[in-house]
This record gives structure tokens, sequence and C-alpha cells, in this order.
């Protein structure tokens, strides 16, 4: 067990944990930040995606030991009210189905966007691939990318 | 007018017991905060709840809570089903909270989410529930004023009498309506009335989704909770013996390590499971625990077959041949018409076992004492759950509550409740709260899979082409996939369905569709080729089969209605422009009916880079009175991306056995750039009562992608995933 200053959605917190735990862990169990999601542990489904430093990754296989003092992002950071242009997107093409992967898409399109304003249907494709959707909601996720880049 | 009783099962399924007063929520607090940002802007948040009745609670500034009675997977439940009671009420829907109602069987009837079957079978408790809160509180201004109720009108919300300039709101006068009987019969709105029913509203819980608040079973925390996870044996036909227990309960963030046994006596079908002794670990952080289970060194005991897809392959063959007919029809002499018929085809088609791959994987939270258990958590089937556990724990029902978290997917798996029933066995063992939580791979390789299916389709024409005897024989392992009563029974003299029986160890269950997935894939790709051996058009082909079905149907046991299934048809090939050819583009159609519904899709495929891409596809839907409009569209358009990605891509294999595929690395689910560019989806207007909506738009979906694949590439799509027809053993 080691100790660990990190900074989360802006604010400063410290955390005594096994230095292999996955950021993950961290944010769901001891910061109880459970928005972002646990789908398949093996970086293949893009439920955990947070922000570090600005850049989409996912959490499930980032050991808290190799952060450092980069700035990290949740689901609940991404925006004060829930009023990201993504988010705004996302609840006027009313996306979501059971909803449960939407927070790790949602993160991954504000990424994409943050870096590509106005991304081409291959860009969307080729970012939001990293993101399994069950329900298959995937045609609303790049029509409310579309509109998010408008706003 | 129509008119609806209020009672079933001699009780009043709305009545608010004494006991209940104004909190009939079981302690779940945690989800409250019922009262979004965007509603308080419209209406201050009361000080003051009077329950109406079981699914209606007025505050005292207007604002209404609604509870919705059934788990809410995705199918949009927790939207929808209060829409309908809002429309009876007669609210403004911006005025509407809406609350996940716990299980409440003296309240509510039919609390699953299953068979498509949430607002099929309470359409007319919703209305009457509604209408009931809008009688109640039109008595209770009509006391209040000394007049009758047929003397006042309501309308979203506000009471006013008819002759005369008084006006009351439901928050006004909600105090008077509490003490008001519920009556027996009501009378419900005009269909050609609804201001909220056919309309689209946004999910109510959209914004806690897209904000990362928690909702779901895996977010749920209690204070002094502890987390478990378990170990499973690895192949079906394994059973855990002994595990090294000491080393384990050594390891850091540990609390308890132990064997677990969940057999429940006289299990119901929702109780299935290869696996009830497991191994429990219990601890404080999930990476703990799951550090701990990459520690097990298990003594694991051989008491079964240890299957493998070659096995698979070959007892679907020889059930085909010779195995036990579950269910069967025949009309006339399929025998002497296949000999006397001008052209003869014959096709076998087939598909894996499949894993439901929920993204939320499964989870419960259990808290035992003595003489109570709570269960929160995701079930498809809580009824079904608390009777479990009953057995289980040897505790009466009344001692056990179960409440519902949204549900992170469901597609059937969450039907089976051993996971819940396993939270309940470690929360007894070790006296404490407790959460469980299966891996990605404890998930998928636990079982209550998709069976697999092998059907064998004949068809005999006439030298007029016309069709004069069709023969289906299907097996499953282990249930067989034919519904013998559907379609093409009814339109083809000399018939012949078998669903047979196949053997497996493999555990089972109801995945999306339940056979109609697999059976609309085969037998629509397997008349496109019937069709094309008559040298008709697909669509002209299959219309012809339902003019038989209407004016001179054979038999008399024909699950459907001819008119409404052609119907979908004529709807898919006006809005496709059926017939119309555009060079470079490759279309097939399908149609199927199930839970109640039918569907027919178009879908149209273009060659990109050397590889098919479906482009577009149309759908033509009857499915009753539209509830959610928007929602709707959204269930269908995800139905046929979820019918493309499992035909095409997802699989199952066995090696001694296991699955070799355990996580999203092997198992291949679609993804973005996969999926059409374009779903239209189209509803024919009636005013049938709904009938199914989270399923019947996938079914269709596998037969008209195989017959646009066909199109495109000029290769017939017989074995599922498509995308590896030739190199997997179990497909042949």
């Amino acid at each position: 067990m080691s100790i660990f200053n990190l900074k989360v959605n802006g604010k400063e917190h410290q955390v005594e944990v096994d230095p292999t735990t996955p950021i993950l862990w961290v944010l769901r169990d001891n910061l109880k930040l459970v928005g972002t999601k646990y789908g398949c542990g093996l970086s293949q489904c893009g439920s955990c995606t947070i922000h570090l430093s600005g850049i989409a990754v996912q959490s499930c296989l980032l050991p808290i030991s190799s952060v450092g003092n980069q700035e990290i992002t949740t689901i609940e950071g991404l925006s004060e009210n829930g009023d990201h242009p993504v988010q705004k997107a996302w609840l006027e093409h009313d996306v979501p189905q059971c909803g449960y992967c939407q927070a790790g898409q949602i993160m991954t399109a504000a990424a994409l966007l943050n870096n590509n304003p106005n991304p081409t249907d291959e860009e969307i494709e080729n970012a939001m691939n990293l993101n399994i959707c069950r329900c298959g909601t995937y045609l609303r996720i790049k029509q409310a990318i579309k509109t998010a880049s408008t706003l | 007018m129509t008119k609806v009783k209020t009672q079933y099962n001699r009780r009043s399924f709305m009545k608010v017991s004494a006991a209940a007063g104004g909190g009939m929520l079981i302690g779940f607090s945690w989800f409250i905060g019922c009262t979004p940002v965007s509603k308080a802007e419209v209406l201050e948040i009361p000080k003051e709840w009077f329950d109406i009745n079981g699914y209606i609670k007025i505050g005292d500034t207007g604002m209404v809570t609604i509870y919705s009675p059934n788990p809410e997977i995705g199918q949009n439940v927790k939207t929808s089903m209060p829409m309908i009671v809002a429309e009876e009420l007669d609210v403004d829907w911006k005025n509407v909270v809406v609350e996940q109602a716990p299980l409440n069987t003296g309240f509510y009837q039919n609390q699953f989410a299953g068979g498509s079957l949430s607002i099929r079978l309470s359409w007319d408790a919703l209305r009457a529930a509604g209408a009931a809160g809008r009688r109640m509180l039109l008595e209770a201004a009509a006391k209040e004023w000394g007049l009758n109720v047929s003397d006042l009108t309501a309308n979203l919300g506000i009471i006013k009498e008819n002759n005369g300039e008084r006006t009351v709101t439901y928050g006004d006068i909600a105090s008077k309506a509490v003490g008001i009987k519920i009556p027996e019969e009501v009378e419900l709105k005009e269909i050609s009335d609804f201001k909220i029913i056919g309309t689209s509203k946004k999910n109510v819980d959209g914004k806690k989704i897209v904000t990362g608040h928690p909702l779901f079973g895996l977010d749920f925390d209690r204070e002094g909770m502890l987390l478990a996870m378990v170990e499973h044996a690895p192949a079906f036909g394994m059973k855990v013996k002994s595990f090294n227990e000491e080393e384990i309960k050594r390891m850091v963030g540990v609390k308890d390590a132990f064997i677990v046994d969940t057999t429940i006596n006289e299990p119901a079908w929702s109780d299935v499971n290869a696996f009830p002794q497991l191994i429990a670990i219990v601890g404080d952080a999930t990476w703990s625990l799951m550090q701990a289970k990459k520690a097990l060194k298990v003594d694991w005991e051989v008491v079964g077959e240890l299957e493998n897809s070659e096995l698979h392959l070959q007892r679907l063959e020889k059930a085909i041949e010779n195995g036990e007919v579950e269910e069967s029809r025949k009309d006339g002499d399929p025998d002497a018409a296949f000999k006397k018929a001008a052209k003869v085809i014959e096709r076998t088609y087939s598909s894996p076992f499949l894993a439901h791959n929920t993204m939320e994987p499964m989870n419960f939270f259990a808290n035992v004492t003595e003489n109570s258990a709570e269960l929160i958590g995701p079930t498809q089937t809580p009824e079904a759950l608390e009777t479990s556990v009953s057995k289980l724990l040897n505790m009466p029902i009344e001692n056990i509550t179960v409440n519902m978290t949204r549900i992170g997917g469901g597609f059937g798996r969450r039907l089976y409740v051993h996971f819940g029933v396993e939270a309940a066995a470690i929360s007894k063992k070790i006296g404490a709260p407790v959460k469980l939580m299966y891996t990605r791979e404890d998930d998928m390789t636990q079982g209550t899979y998709r069976p697999a299916y092998r059907s064998k389709y004949k068809a005999g024409l006439d030298e007029n082409n016309n069709l004069i005897a069709f023969s289906v024989k299907g097996a499953g392992l282990p249930e067989g996939p034919v519904f013998p009563n559907r379609f093409p029974a009814g339109t083809v003299e000399h018939y012949v369905a078998e669903k047979i029986k196949g053997k497996t160890n493999v555990s089972t269950g109801a995945w999306r569709a339940p056979r109609s997935h697999f059976t609309a894939g085969a037998e629509q790709s397997f008349l496109d080729e019937v069709a094309e051996l008559a040298g008709k058009d697909p669509i002209d082909f299959r219309l012809e089969l339902f003019d038989r079905a209407i004016n001179n149907p054979v038999g008399d046991k024909n699950d459907y209605e001819a008119e409404r299934y052609a119907g979908v048809l004529k709807l898919v090939k006006e809005k496709s422009d059926w017939g119309a050819t555009k060079p470079g583009v490759h279309r097939g159609v399908a149609a199927y009916f199930c839970h109640a519904s039918y569907v027919a899709e178009v879908f149209d495929i273009v060659i990109e880079d050397g590889d098919p891409k479906v482009k577009k596809v149309w759908c033509a839907v009857d499915c009753g009175i539209v509830v959610n409009h928007d929602a709707a569209i959204n269930m269908v358009q995800g139905g046929v991306i979820d019918g493309i990605g499992h035909a095409m891509y997802s699989q199952l294999t066995f090696t001694n056995g296991t699955t070799n595929e355990k996580n999203f690395d092997r198992y291949k689910l679609i993804r973005n750039s996969q999926v059409p560019e374009e779903i239209e989806v189209f509803f024919v207007k009636n005013e049938t009562a709904p009938t199914g909506l989270g399923e019947p738009g996938l079914p269709p979906a596998v037969g008209a992608l195989a017959n646009a694949l066909y199109k495109a590439t000029g290769k017939r799509h017989y074995h599922q995933p498509f995308i590896s027809e030739k190199t997997t053993a179990i497909l042949g």
C-alpha cells in the first residue's frame, strides 16, 4: 500500500492503495465517483474512459502509480452543470437506451472534439470504435457528435 | 367510452395501505433525488406529498410523482409506462417526475422485463391507475364545491367547473383526495384524445446518465457494505472441491473466503445455473478481490462431460435426423407433395451459442439478517428473485424486499436470478451487507447462453412455380428454434414443422427474441432463395403467400394475422421504393412476426474497399399504439444493429467444456464503424393496444442482411457468424 496524491475534476485527493490499482477502481471505490464504468477490465470496451491531461484513456488498465500529477477528468467533472456541448447534444438526440456505456462514449467524444472540432464521419467512427454500446445506439452517438460540433 | 376495473386478485391494485403512509418506498432514498434541476425551474419542490394511489403521488405545488413499476433495462419503460399514467391522470408531462417502484405484488402486476411484455400486459392497469387518480381528484373538488363530478372537467392538472369560474390545481386539491375511495371502475380516455401517448418524451434518466449520476446496480453503495467476487468452475461439467482458502484469506484487502452453495430446492425456470457451488471472496476493495481471484489455486472435480464445438455440431446434425420432437405440425401430405414437385430445394442454416454480454456485468447488493433480507440491484424478474431467496434462506416472502436499480442491459440475461441469490448467500454467511460483482470473464463464462441452433428447410414448387410443399426441422442445444404455427404455416397446402431437442450441459436461457432471432434469419433467407427459384420478386412471393393465408388459410391454428403481416411488407415496399435499382446498391428484404408485433425490413448494401457495408435500412413496424415515438424508433434501430452485429460477428466456441471467448478481445460485438449510415423506422398507425417492441426489430434484420449480402456478393450465407462462415468448426 502506498499514498498517492491525485487531481481529479479540479480537486486534490489523497488515497492509500496498492500501487498497481487501476485508476478505475480508485475512482469508484475510494473516491466514490461511480460515473466511470467497469465493462471488461481489458481496455476493449471503453466504458471506463476518462481524460488524462485532456486525452481520452481507458482507466481499467491504468495503474495509479503511472499517473503522477497529471490531471484526471471524469464524467462527473466534464462540465459543472451537465452542459458540455457533448452532454447537451446527447440529451437532444436522446441517445441512451440502457445508459451504462454512455459516460465512456461521451468522454471519448468530448476528447475527439477537443482535438478535432469538425471531424468527418470516418474520423468519428475511428475514434468511437474504442467504445462498445451493446444496445446499439451508435447511429445516435454519431448524430450527437455532429450536433455537438456545432454547439 | 371504455371502462375498466381497478381490481385484481380480489385486492385493489392501487390501494395505499395505512401502514405504508407517505413513504411507500422502502429505504431507498439513495435513488431519490427525484426533483432534477430542470423540473425545479418549472414548479417549486413540494413541501408535502400526498399518495393518491400506488402509482401516483401529488405534491402541494402540483408536481406529480409517478412510480414506474417494471425494471428498466434500456427498453424505455421508465419513461413510457409513466407516460401512460400521466395521460389518463391528465397532467402536464413537464410537471411529472418518475421514480422506480420497488417490487410490490400488492400494488402492481407483472413486474418483470421479458417477452417484450411490460407495456403489453400493463396497458390497462396503467391507464386505470391514471384514470382513477383523475377521478379521485375530481371527486375531492366536487365535494369541496358541493357539486357533482359531472359538473367538472380536468385538463393538464387543473380542475374547472363547467358552469362557473372556479378552478383548482391538482396540487391544491391533492390533500383532500387522499381519503377518497378508489373507484371500482373508471372511464378511460378516447384514444383520439391522447395528448402524451404517441408523442416523443425524453428519457427521464437522461440527465443523470450523461452526468454520471449513480443509477446502476454496480453504483450502489451503503455505509458498512463489503464487496464480494466469486469464482465458478472453469468448465461446464466441473465443480469446485477445495481451494487454498488460508492463503487467500491472508491476502491484503481480503476479509473472508469460502465455498458457498446456492442450490435452490424445487428450482423455477429462472433458477438456471450451471455453477451453484462457488468460491466467494469478500473484501473492501475491488482490485484486491481481483488479485485474490488470480491467486486462487483450486482443486476442480470433473462431474460431467466436457463438451466441445465439434461435439455440438454432431449432436445438432443427429438431432435433426432422429432427435426428440418437442412440438410439431403437419398439414396435408408433405412427402407425396415433395415427390410430385417440379422443383425441390433444401438448405441448412445454423448459429452458435451466444452470450448476452450486458455492458453492466452481473451484480447485486444483499443485506441478510436473521429475520430479513434486503436486495437491491439489476434484475428483470424481482418477484422470481424474491421467491428464490425465500427458498434459499428458508425465510417468509414478507421478510424480503427487492428494489430495482436502473439496469445496464438485459437482453434476457437478468431474467435469471442466481447472482442475486449468490449475494444473499454471501451476506448471510458473513453477516454483513455485501455487493457481489462479476468480472467480464465471470460473466461471459457463466453460461445461461443463447442456445446453438441448426435447421433444415425444404420447399417444393409445382410446374407453375407455386409453393406446394414446405418442411422445416430445427434442433437446438437444448431447445429447438422452430415455431410450428408461425408463417409460412397456413399458406402452404402440404406443410410439416418439427421443433427438436438436443442435449448439452451448457446452461442456456432466453436471449433477446428467443428462437425468433435465429428462425427469422433462416426462414427469411430460405424464402428468398425459394422466390428466386420460382423466378418471383421476393416481396411479391411473400404477398402471394399472405393472400392464401387471408383468403383460404390452411389449418386454423396460425399464430399471426396475415393482413397485418402483409401490411408491414407493403409499407416497407413503398417507403424503400422497392423495385427501383441504383448502381452498386444491393437490396434484401425480410419480415417477421414475434411478441405480437410485425416488422419488415429492407437493407441496402454497397461494396466499400472490397467489403460489404450496410448503407441504409428501412423498417416498417406494426406494434399497435406507439407510446413514446422517438424512443420507439431508438428501440427498433438498436434491434436492427443488434441483429446485424450478432449475425455478422459474434460467437462462442467450446473446447473441453469451456468457451474460447472470455472477454471482448475474442468475443466480437458490433462497433461504431460497422453500423448502417441510416435506419429509417415507420410505424403502422392503428388503435390496437400496444404489443411488443423491445425484441421484434431484431429478428428480420438477420434475414434482410443475409439476403442483401447475397445480392452484393453472389454468395448465400447459411451459417452465423457470417464473417467467419468457413473457419469455424461448429458451423460446418
